[in-house]
This record gives C-alpha cells, structure tokens and sequence, in this order.
C-alpha cells in the first residue's frame, strides 16, 4: 500500500503495508533515527512523535491511520517555540545522560507544554509518566520542563 | 637504553592505533562539535569515519589527533553510556593539552589492547566505574605530551627556548605574547618531532587545575536533544537489511517448527533463518520483520532446562550455603567470640536475578564478507567482543572491524557479547549488511541477570552491643569465574565477596566466605554496581539488626565502629547531618542510613521514607555523602548519584526476574517495572573535597540505596526486610 504522510512539513511517499508501525516507517524506511525503540508496547514513551500536535506512542499507531495528519519528530521539534525552550532547559540543566530516552522525553514535554503552558508538579507528573528513562534522569527532567516552562 | 626502547615501543603503538583508524574502526559521534546542521546528519552514512590521515596530521599517541586544519580529535578510549566519560576523559586531556572542550570532537576508540587497556580491570572494558581511576593518569600525561611536543615545534620555528613559551586554547604563544601559532599550523611540524616517554613530562599541580574539577558541558549534550546521536541500533548502510529474532525460550532449546512460508507471503520479508537457538526474520524494515515472525508461529523444543524453576534454585541455595565456602576473610577466632557473646543475632538475606533493561534494546549490525566481518554496535568490551568474532568466523582479528557506538544504556549489559555473537551466527546466512534488533521481550528474557544471592550471617554482641564476632557466607554465581577465570583463586571470586569481606567497620573477629552455586539454565553477568550491590544491601542492613540489638541509634552506632576509618566516619557524619537525621518525623515515617566503601569512594545515604497502611512504600528524598578523591566534574557525579540511586533503588522496589517452567516470566516494562516520574523522590548529592586518589561513582549510588530504604522501613514498621525486591505486603500496618 501506498501511503504520503507528511512529516516535519516535507511530504513522504512509502510503500508498506498498512498495519506497519508509523515508527519503523520513520526509522527503517525514511531514515529518521532519532525517535527510537524501546518495548513496541506503549510502555515507554521512547517512540513518542505528534500526530496534528497530539504526543502519540509510534510504535502503536498504524501506518495507514495517519492519514493526512501532520506528523513531527524530534528532528524538527525545535521549530515549535516549545521545542526550542526545552532543548535548550535540557542543554543548560544537563538533562541528558545515555539520551536514549530523551527524544520521547522531549517530545512527551513540548506537548504537555503546548496545551498546559505552566505546568504544575502532578500535571507534569501525568504527561511524563508514561515515559521511562533507565538512567535516571527524571529529577532534571522536572527541573527543565519548569524552567522551559519559567514556573 | 631502557629510554629508547620505551620511545620506540610508543612510536609502534602510535603507528599501529593510526592503522587501526585508517581501517575504518574510527567514528565520528555526532556532528554539533563541528557545526553541521541537522540534515547533513541524515544525508550522511552513519558510519562516517574522521578524517585521520589527512597528511600531516598531529599523532603523538593513541588519543590526540590534530590536523593541520586545526581539528583536535580527542579518542575515547572508554565508551559513553551516559556516565559523562566522553566529558571527563576529554577533560583529562584537554586540561594539559591546554584546548576548550568547545574547541575538540571526540571519537569512539577502536579494540586495541595496548593503546587502550583500562589497567585497573586489564581489559579494555569499560565497568567497574573504573574509567576516571585508570585514566586519570595516562590521559593528562598523554596531553601534557601533545602540548610540550607542540611547544617545542613552535619553539624551534621562533627559534627561541621552549621553556619561555605558554600554550592556551589551542594557540602557542612566545614569551611576548606577540608572536602565536595555532595548534593546526604546528601539526605538522610537531608531528616531525620524537616523542617522549609519557612518564617523563611534567603534570600540572591539581591546585593549577583550570578545567578538571569544574562543572563543564557534556561534549555529547546537543546531539541527544534533536535527535542527532547515533546508537549502535541507528546504523543504516547501502543494501542493510533488519532481522527481528525469537531467541528459545529456554536456553539450550531449539525451534522444532517455523512457518517459513508463512513468513515470507508478508510484504517486505526477504529471508528466514533458523539457527535452531533462534529464529531470525530479515526484511526490508523492522516492521515487517517483526509481523514476519510472528507470521512464523515457531514452536521450540524446550531441551534439558525445561523444569528450572526459582523455587529449585532457591532450594539448591539453601542446601549449599549450609556448606563451608571459599575463605575471603577470617581474623581472629569468630567461633569462639560467638560462643562467648552475650547476645546472638542471626539472619538469612537473598536478592534475586535482575534483568539489566537498558532503554536501547539489544541489537547488532553485521556485514560479513569472505574476508572480513565488519560490526556497528554499543559494546563495553570491544576487544572481548572482537575476539569472539574472530573465533566464530575463523577470520584473523584485524579482520574484525568493531565500530563502537553511542550506547543506549549499558549497566554492564553491553560488557556481554553474546548479542554480537547471535548477530554474526545470522549474518552467516545473509548476503550483505544486516541489522538484528532484540524485541523489548527479547531483551529482558534473554539477559544475562545479576545473579540470585543468598546469604547467611551471625553476629556476637558483647554486653555493651559491640559486635565482637561476625560471620557472612555468600551463595550464588560467580559471574568472575566464567569472565575473567584468572581472577579468581582457590574459588574465592573476589567480586563476590567485594564490601562484604571488608566492610568499613572495626570487627575483630570475622569470618567471610563464598559458595559458588550455579544455577542451571539461567546466564549471569554484571549488573551495576557488581559485587557491591548485593553485598552492601546485607551488610549494611545486618548491621542495623545490630544496632536494633544492642539499642543504639543506628548512626551512632555505626560511628562507634568507624573510629578507625576517617573516610567512611566523614561521609556519614555528612550525610546525617545534612538529613536532619534525629529530628522528629510522623508516624509510619522513617529514616534509614547506610554507609559503604567500594570502587575507591566513599559514600553514606540518608532514606527517608513513608509506608502506607496498604503497605506502599513512599521514598521521599534520599541524601547522599560521597567522598571521591580529587574529582573531575561534580556535575557529573551529581547527575550519576541521581540516576544511580534510581538505579538501585528502582530494583529494590520493583525488581526480579523469577523462572517458570525455565522460561523467564517477566517480558517488557508492564512486568518488569521501571521507576517513572512520579515516584522518585529527591536525591541531594554533598560532594566531599579533599586530595586523596580519584575513586569511581557510576555504580557507588546503585550499590548503597537499598540498605538505606529497608532501613529507613525498619525505621517506620519495625519490619526487618531481608530479601528484595520489597514485599508490600508484609508492611501493611496490624491496626
Ligand atoms: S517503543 Fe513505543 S512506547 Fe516504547
Ligand atoms: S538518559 Fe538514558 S534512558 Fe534516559
């Protein structure tokens, strides 16, 4: 099946079967590397993207539900304001460690950010708690989304 | 004499690290430190190599590579996943090669032995929060070596005395400060220059220090915020294809049946291989692999571990440990302290498999041709993992390119090979580059766990509480004994019994030894934190029942015991104090202490904690004590005792892998719990400065937490917990 999505405001032609994860299409057939894989089950947060603004799990959301949606991944977040404001919290409260996870991370914060501008300590708690770090990183994490955020 | 043979030795290693590169091991990490912009990234092949052999380029050893172009590549001879070593390292040789950090790319090292062995684990490997301690050294020498040698070319161009000229930033500059030369336009002059022995060039005295011991930028910060960084599972190559895989359930079982046709109708599928231990599905994405195998509907032939249970290994545990054990330690006469004690305390302590679960799951990409095998992948053991290539493939070593990678996680995972070594066993039967990507399930069922330990302890108080004997026997695997068997001796694995043989205490009488029992069909390996992890948890909460025992206050009575070690007695005395430790705190509330020495630091943590009639246990903050030596970025160690801490305390509260029917019943984050965002508590780090021996911290934290947790529950319950992960239930209040 052939599909066009538009990703990052650029459009895509793939080739794929329709119940293909929308993350292997970016990863493996477009080449962007920088959502990642981490348990294919919505456990994690890794794959996070926005599907028209929505943090959405990519390793659960099908290739051919997509649609004319707009799609944007870590590689193009910095052109959204919130974007911009938390790579650079994350970059000056090092945030980072392996940095695995932080491309979800990030994307999990710019969409809690879009709708919830200043977020308190439980809705923080309840936009990035489906987003698992293994270094540990969740205490500056918080830091940076707040100070992104100026709460 | 003894000179000259030194210089020529380094001169070889310098030649043969430059050929190592040539051949292509070298990658560039990330693409911020020179300025590129986000979509050259993509455009470009992930395995781009640096431009190393650019005439003329500045070589003097096995870590500095400045072209006349001015580019100063620093190699990593440790790999970075997540610890900040591409930062420490490159602040080790940045600050007596006089560069900023903003001013050098860095580089994964490829396996060389000689260039760079860590010399305190002798492999190199990297582990055992090791890499500061074994570099500290050897980086700063082989900086002060680059820039004396660039000096002396500039020196020799002025024709003035090398002593009256200074290096800064990448420039040298004469006496004046007129005259100045940039470390590109001395590359090649330098280059020309013999090298000196880098035990004869002078150091800096620490207190001269301008980078080391500063709160510096990570080098690898802004390619892991949009996307950039390369990991070994984001290797793209012309031609690659992805293979998912279903490993046997059971180790040493086979695949009795694979749908093979049904696998290859899915669009996208290429090939099946089956290897009996696995079955891979390869195809044009990871996709289409994965429906692919599930298509396959494989059915396995569980082999001899069929049965292994933990109920088994757990018995088999408890009868061995009932035996004699290798001797670690024994001073003094325990048992005739014991028989004479006025109080007796007894107990029996066990923690069970961890599953390492990094966030990037196992994957290896492999290119196997008639005669050479090239490997991208995130490994802390390049030379192990080359070495094994070589003997699977019969290929000479020089013929295994290993390409190291930004690791997603390692927690000792990646110090294992097995994942390269699957990898190879498939591309055997690939034509071209193949990429195998281990399934979250995968991954967790397929580990190689931090072993199950059981243990028994005595302890004999006096009228007075003091410990006057103290017995500790260790039962579990020896992951020592299958790694690195030369390290162990007279069946004493030193890893084993590593801050249990010597815990920081004054014990007069103390008897420590170790049985090694392997349990069938289950893999063991290092998990962070090593030895330390299990045995700090036991000796640490033993010593609170004794504490409990003689009425004392826990930290009171540990300082009554650390006279002699004013380290240990520093680091707690800290911590405690900065807890509030003694204030008052509600009921159900409680504080809990720990105090340990291992990787060469000291470290005590303060618990605080709240359990919930239910039984849930509430950490609210966690304080900690360390006391590192001289430091290269407190940053750093902030960040590693925060995540470290998690680390550690994530298994205390969730962890353990349990067998059934011998297959692992945990498989991906639903099972095997992770700690998310709103459950951690804060984590306060207060650094101890003094000018003692750098000491490791990456798995310092993960070790000592679990103590201070079941501690601070003593503290709030009165329930004693004895075995991990923490059993809710068992702390629900009796009202
Ligand atoms: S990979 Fe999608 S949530 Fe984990
Ligand atoms: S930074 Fe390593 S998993 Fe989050």
């Amino acid at each position: 099946m052939a599909f066009t999505l538009k990703i990052n405001g650029s459009s895509h032609e793939v080739d794929v079967d329709g119940d293909i994860p929308l993350l292997w299409v970016l990863r493996d057939v477009l080449g962007m590397t920088g959502t990642k894989f981490g348990c294919g089950q919505a456990l994690c947060g890794a794959c996070t993207v926005h599907v028209d603004g929505q943090a959405v799990r990519s390793c659960q959301t099908r290739v051919d539900s997509v649609g004319d949606s707009a799609v944007t991944t870590i590689e193009a977040i910095g052109r959204a304001p919130q974007g911009a404001a938390l790579q650079k919290a994350w970059l000056e409260l090092e945030v980072v460690q392996c940095g695995y996870c932080q491309s979800g991370q990030i994307m999990s914060a710019a969409a809690l950010l879009k709708d919830t501008p200043k977020p308190t300590d439980d809705e923080i708690d309840a936009a990035m708690s489906g987003n698992v770090c293994r270094c540990g990183t969740y205490q500056r994490i918080r830091a940076a989304i707040k100070h992104a955020a100026g709460v | 004499m003894d000179r000259l043979i030194l210089t020529e030795q380094i001169a070889d290693e310098t030649a043969m690290s430059r050929r190592a590169l040539l051949q292509g091991t070298g990658l560039l990490l990330g693409f911020a430190l020179t300025g590129a912009s986000t979509e050259s990234v993509f455009a470009a092949p992930a395995s781009q190599v640096v431009e190393n052999e650019v005439a003329g380029t500045f070589a003097p050893n096995g870590f500095i590579r400045i072209n006349p172009t001015g580019a100063v590549t620093l190699i990593m001879p440790m790999v970075e996943m997540g610890q900040g070593v591409y930062t420490s390292l490159s602040m080790l040789l940045a600050e007596e090669l006089e560069v900023k950090l903003d001013q050098i790319q860095v580089q994964h090292a490829p396996p060389n032995h000689a260039l760079y062995v860590n010399s305190i684990i002798g492999i190199q490997n990297t582990g055992g929060s090791a890499s500061v301690r074994a570099f500290w050294t050897p980086l700063r020498q082989a900086g002060s070596v680059g820039r004396n040698l660039l000096i002396a070319a500039a020196a020799k161009r002025w024709n003035v005395d090398p002593a009256t000229c200074r290096a800064k930033d990448g420039v040298v500059f004469d006496a004046s400060g007129s005259k100045h030369l940039s470390y590109g336009e001395l590359a090649e002059a330098a280059a020309k220059l013999p090298v000196p022995p880098a035990a004869n060039v002078k150091l800096k005295n620490p207190k001269d220090f301008i980078l080391i011991g500063t709160r510096a930028k990570r080098v690898d910060s802004s390619i892991k915020v949009d996307g950039r960084a390369l990991y070994g599972i984001d290797t793209r190559l012309p031609g690659m294809k992805v293979a998912a895989v279903a490993i046997s359930p059971v180790l040493g079982g086979k695949a009795k049946t694979v749908d093979e046709k049904a696998a290859l109708t899915v669009k996208g599928v290429r090939q099946v291989v089956n290897i009996d231990e696995a079955v891979a599905v390869v195809a044009d994405h990871m996709g289409a692999a994965k429906k692919g195998l599930e298509a396959a509907a494989i059915t396995w032939d569980d082999g001899p571990n069929g049965k292994v249970s933990n109920a088994d290994i757990v018995k088999q545990l408890e009868e061995e440990s009932k035996k004699p054990g290798a001797v670690a330690r024994n001073v003094g006469d325990v048992g005739k302290a014991l028989a004479e004690a006025a109080q007796r305390v007894d107990a029996i302590y066990q923690v069970p498999f961890l599953a390492h679960a990094a966030m990037e799951p196992m994957n290896c990409t492999v290119h196997l041709q008639k005669d050479r095998c090239d490997i991208w992948v995130g490994t802390q053991a390049p030379t192990i993992t080359q070495s094994l290539v070589a003997e699977l493939t019969g290929l000479p070593k020089e013929a295994i390119k290993i390409r190291n990678h930004l690791i997603g996680g390692g927690f000792g995972r990646r110090l294992e090979a097995d994942g390269t070594v699957l990898a190879v066993k498939i591309a055997k039967h690939v034509d071209g580059p193949v990429k195998v990507i281990w399934s979250r399930e995968e991954d967790i069922q397929h580990d190689m766990y931090r072993p199950y330990y059981l243990d028994r302890l005595s302890a004999g108080l006096d009228a007075a509480g003091k410990p006057v004997a103290w017995t500790h026997r260790i039962a579990g695997s020896s992951v020592m004994a299958r790694y690195y068997p030369p390290y162990v001796k007279d069946g004493l694995d030193p890893d084993a019994v590593e801050a249990a043989a010597e815990p920081p205490y004054a014990l007069a009488n103390i008897h420590v030894d170790f049985v090694r029992v392997e349990p069938a069909g289950v893999r063991t390996s290092w998990w962070r934190g090593v030895g330390p992890t299990h045995n700090v948890f036991v000796v640490e909460s033993f010593i609170d029942e004794l504490a409990h025992a003689a009425k004392q206050d826990p930290v009171a009575y540990r300082k009554g015991l650390l006279g002699h070690n004013p380290r240990a007695l520093a680091v707690l005395s800290l911590a405690a104090e900065k807890a509030g430790w003694g204030s008052p705190l509600p009921a159900r509330h409680g504080r809990g202490v720990s105090v340990q020495f291992a990787y060469g630091s000291y470290t005590s943590q303060v618990a605080e904690v709240e359990v919930a009639a239910d039984g849930f246990v509430k950490v609210k903050r966690i304080v900690c004590a360390i006391d590192c030596g001289m430091y290269v970025n407190p940053d750093t160690i902030e960040a590693q005792v925060q995540g470290g801490t998690l680390f550690g305390l994530t298994a205390a509260l969730h962890g353990s892998i349990t067998f059934k029917d011998g297959r692992v019943e945990q498989s991906n984050f639903d099972s095997y719990l992770p700690m998310r965002i709103d459950e951690v508590p804060v984590v306060e780090t207060h650094l101890i400065k003094n000018a003692e021996a750098p000491g490791g911290v990456g798995e310092a934290p993960t070790a000592i937490v679990s103590a201070a947790v079941t501690n601070a529950i003593f503290a709030a319950t009165g329930r004693r917990v004895r075995s991990l992960p923490i059993d809710t239930n068992s702390l629900k209040s009796s009202s």
